[in-house]
């Protein structure tokens, strides 16, 4: 089942939730809607499953205009972000409520929640409550319950984000694999990056209610889009800097940035990932060797924080301007051996730049 | 109503038991001493005559009956009331919300006769209604009808006061989950949300009841205090003194006061697994470490 | 994204249903019982009062008989409600900051006086401080008189008001923090000084709502007093007993005009008390 997102939008009051979002959803697919809370991605997600509706715009499935028909009868398998079990039923209950709500015969309910119990490996805790299970096994009977009805989507909100790290990484991989299994078109929201990296086929952007970039995980991870991707993507040095020339200018050094032959200097955003700067100890005596246009930054080292096997060198240009930080291997790192005051040259690998509105110009 | 104290002191400090005294005093004297003052009097001349009074008395037999009858259909109504008001403000946003709330406490702040009045004003002789209802032949005031509508005014507020808080720690989730899984309206009310709020309702229905019985004012207002026809237990132990029959007064208030005994046993009893109920909806809330919700980690 | 060809999707106003259902069904039921219980009988109550006209109602409400029953009410109502916010804050206290045998027990007997007919209340308070009472053998012939004078009807307002002083601290003094106290003592500060500053300043707009609880219940009782207050007039009536003697007497005019004092006094008691304790909670903080 394909899904269709054309021109949403939806306000809560003076809130714009989401303005104008369109999305097409492949069958088969898996794709998660990343973005910052109040960024729209759940409402987007209460919309398809019908728990919503659109001020304006229409949800399609495989063609067919569906933004009218009630959540009762949209077929969607929705996973809440608490689960939202049924705290009074057992799990067996749980998982055959859609059933029995359809007053499906007794046999098949039997027959559909045993299969059920096995696909998530919940076997024998049919009996248990809710309340007797930890948080991984209830977002299991939580997905399990959802498909019993044989959803044509499956709508996941937040579906790790109230689980422990550990537990989180296994139930993602073991998601992919059911999901690998089954192909059943399939949505979910997170604001954690990884797990979306980790688990998608795509991956959606959002941020204030609109979409800032759709694409495979390594597109959005390599090429971000726009700042706010970037900046969300976390974990990247920003200058205010200008272009020029095919050169964009960071500290000082020169970067090719062949996208802007223009003469006219122009104010831009120049984002450096701390992964992609080569750190170096500066030649002895050497102090500002590298002039204006060489292509390293002479710079002072702050201090050193490591994170287990990342360790995060923070830095500052010797000529003076805002810290930025480097991030080697540990092991690289302790090699290195850089001491807080020692001279260090800076060499970027790759940076992205940003226009601001084309009329500023320095 | 409360739980155990977390870091409470024993009452071994001479300010400490002096504070205990003082408040044992109080429950005591003011509390406990009437309470067991009911059931001595009542008893005072032999459970023999404890029952002549309750059971060889036609009119006390009429009022315990026409308590029996006009207190259940109340809160039979206030409970009908009191799910559909909860539901409706604790599921739903609308203009005049707010306004909607304060007015399910107006009963608690007008005096129960003022609320007696108000309806005799309505439904008596010379009400508002008093030439319709005369018309159709129907009594109101003065009869069964009216002490319905009046206990169900002063009652008003307990269901729905219960069930308000209640529904609202409970969030709409489950129902949202109930209704994607096909579910229809009445299969959300009757399979999801009323084991939710059952004990809560409970709460509501058993202190409801315990007002609706005990209720005097508005009742004596709108019943015209007819022995045999419109005293209700309350109005027969008012009655049964006035007429210096002090014994048979206490016999009926001390079948009242049991009922009231049973009602905090009872109550008791709902609001441990309310309790319960509550720790087990915030383990349900927060399984586990929860992380937080930033953009941390390093990327893939 | 461009992936979709612009489309003029159509505009839908007035979304702001959602998928639970029974709106219409509850919104139904709750109005016509508001409308018909609440706002109807209170909007007759109060035109048939104003149809008097400013002089009617003045005469009808404004009797001496009538201005010495509300006094009565109000001083008996305040004296009350005095009373339990101080009872009530040394119970409450004591539930929570103590532990003791039978700590439970008490705290479920504190609830009886919502549960026990006020009737009841009233014929046994009666008999318990009359001269032969329990109570009354002691106290009569040290002139303190518990029956059929001010003070009984003090006393049984009390009673019935009670359970709301205390039920409205209890969760307030429970959720105090501890450690404040304990800094404040560190600090040097003594047990009553730590009590008037650190603890009474956060459980006070708990007290005050408590207090207006209980005044609004004593303003409106009627039940246990008219068994122990004697009921004399200028002397021990309070207003509701006017209003049903006066009912008894076929005069509805008078007695509606008394019932809109009545009503105008405790709501606007509590408006006025409402107030108070927003300010107090906005000064706590």
């Amino acid at each position: 089942m394909s899904i269709r997102v054309d021109g949403v939008s939806k306000s809560f009051g003076a809130f714009k939730a989401l303005d104008n979002v369109s999305l097409d959803v492949p069958q088969g697919t898996l794709l998660a809607l990343l973005g910052p809370s109040g960024s729209g991605k759940t409402t987007l997600l209460r919309i398809i499953a019908g728990l919503e509706w659109p001020d304006q715009g229409r949800i399609e499935e495989d063609g067919t205009d569906i933004t009218d028909r009630h959540a009762r009868q949209r077929e969607v398998g929705f996973v809440f972000q608490h689960y939202a079990l049924f705290r009074h039923m057992s799990v067996f209950e749980n998982i055959a409520f859609g059933m029995r709500v359809r007053k499906a015969p007794q046999a098949e309910v039997k027959a559909r929640v045993d299969e059920l119990l096995h696909l998530v490996r919940l076997d024998n805790l049919g009996s248990r409550k809710p309340a007797q299970l930890s948080g991984g096994q209830r977002q299991r009977v939580a997905l399990a319950r959802a498909l019993a009805i044989r959803p044509r989507i499956l709508l996941l909100d937040e579906p790790f984000g109230a689980l422990d790290a550990k537990v989180r990484v296994e139930l993602r991989q073991w998601l992919r694999r059911l999901h690998d299994e089954i192909g059943m078109t399939t949505v979910f929201v997170t604001h954690d990056q990884e797990e979306a990296f980790e688990l998608a086929d795509d991956v959606v952007v959002m941020n204030e209610g609109h979409v800032e970039q759709r694409g495979k995980p390594d597109e959005v991870f390599d090429k971000p889009a726009t700042p706010f991707v970037m900046d969300f993507l976390g974990n990247v040095n920003v200058y205010h800097g200008r272009v020029e020339n095919g050169l964009a200018f960071w500290h000082g050094v020169p970067i090719d940035y062949p996208d802007y032959p223009h003469a006219q200097a122009r104010a831009a955003r120049v984002y450096l990932r701390p992964h992609e700067l080569d750190i170096a100890r500066a030649p002895a005596g050497g102090g500002p060797s590298a002039g204006p246009e060489g292509t390293s930054l002479p710079a002072t080292v702050l201090r050193q924080t490591r994170t287990g096997p990342i360790t995060r060198i923070t830095c500052q240009p010797s000529q003076g301007g805002s810290e930025f930080h480097v991030d080697l291997p540990s092991a690289a790192a302790r090699e290195l051996g850089l001491q807080p005051g020692e001279a260090v040259s800076i060499t970027p690998r790759h940076v992205r730049v940003f226009l601001p509105d084309p009329e500023y110009v320095i | 109503m409360t739980s155990k104290p977390r870091d409470a002191a024993t009452a071994t400090s001479p300010l400490g038991l002096l504070l205990l005294a003082g408040a044992v005093a109080t429950v005591g004297l003011l509390i406990v001493a009437p309470l067991a003052s009911v059931f001595v009097d009542a008893f005072s001349n032999g459970p023999r005559a404890w029952w002549e009074a309750l059971a060889h008395d036609p009119d006390t037999r009429h009022a315990i009956w026409l308590s029996l009858t006009v207190a259940p259909l109340a809160v039979l109504i206030n409970t009908i009331f009191g799910v559909a008001a909860a539901w409706l403000v604790a599921r739903f946003r609308f203009p005049g919300r707010s306004l909607l709330v304060s007015l399910f406490d107006v009963p608690f702040s007008v005096s129960p006769v003022v609320a007696g009045l108000a309806l005799v004003l309505i439904f008596g002789r010379q009400g508002l209604l008093g030439p319709t209802l005369a018309w159709l032949a129907v009594k109101v005031i003065f009869a069964w009808p009216g002490l319905v509508l009046a206990t169900t005014f002063v009652t008003l507020p307990l269901v729905v006061r219960e069930l308000i808080p209640v529904m609202e720690a409970i969030g709409p989730e489950e129902e949202m989950a109930a209704v994607s899984l096909g579910a229809n309206g009445w299969q959300v009310f009757w399979r999801v949300t009323l084991p939710n709020i059952r004990w809560a309702l409970l709460h509501g229905v058993v202190l409801a009841n315990a007002r609706a019985m005990g209720e005097f004012g508005a009742v004596y207002v709108v019943s015209g205090h007819i022995a045999g026809a419109t005293d209700t237990m309350p109005l027969r132990v008012e009655k049964l003194f006035q007429e210096y029959r002090t014994p048979a007064s206490m016999a009926v208030a001390s079948v009242l006061a049991a009922l009231a005994l049973l009602t905090l046993v009872a109550k008791v009893f709902i609001e441990r697994q309310l309790e319960t109920e509550s720790k087990e909806l915030e383990a349900a809330r927060a399984p586990g470490a929860d992380t937080d919700p930033t953009t941390g980690g390093l990327g893939p | 994204m461009k992936s979709t060809p612009p489309s003029s999707p159509p505009i839908r106003r007035g979304r702001t249903r959602t998928v639970l259902p029974g709106f219409g069904l509850s919104a139904a039921i709750t109005s016509l019982m508001i409308v018909g219980l609440v706002i109807i009988p209170l909007a007759v109550l109060i035109l048939r009062a104003a149809s008097l006209g400013p002089a009617g109602f003045l005469a009808a409400a404004w009797t001496p008989r009538a201005r010495a029953a509300y006094a009565v009410s109000l001083g008996a109502s305040l004296a009350a409600a005095i009373i339990s916010s101080l009872l009530g804050l040394l119970v409450a206290w004591v539930l929570v900051r103590l532990e003791f045998p039978g700590r439970r027990i008490l705290d479920a007997l504190v609830d009886v006086p919502l549960a026990l007919p006020t009737a009841v209340a009233g014929l046994v308070y009666s008999t318990l401080y009359v001269e032969k009472g329990w109570l009354g053998q002691v106290l009569v012939p040290m002139g303190i008189r518990g029956a059929y004078s001010r003070l009984g009807i003090v006393l049984v307002l009390v009673f019935v008001s009670l359970p709301f002083a205390i039920r409205v601290v209890q969760p307030v003094i429970e959720s105090l923090d501890k450690d404040t106290e304990e800094a404040a003592r560190l600090l040097g500060a003594s047990k009553s000084q730590t009590f008037l500053r650190v603890v009474l300043p956060g459980i006070l707009p708990a007290v005050v709502t408590g207090f207006a609880l209980a005044l609004a219940r004593a303003l409106g009782e009627y039940g246990s007093v008219v068994f122990i207050s004697g009921n004399m007039p200028f002397k021990t009536e309070i207003a509701p007993v006017l209003i049903v003697s006066r009912l008894e007497e076929f005069a509805y005019a008078e007695a509606t005009a008394i019932a809109v004092v009545l009503l105008g006094m405790s709501l606007s008691m509590l408006i006025v008390v409402n107030v108070l304790q927003q300010r107090l909670a906005r000064n706590a903080q």
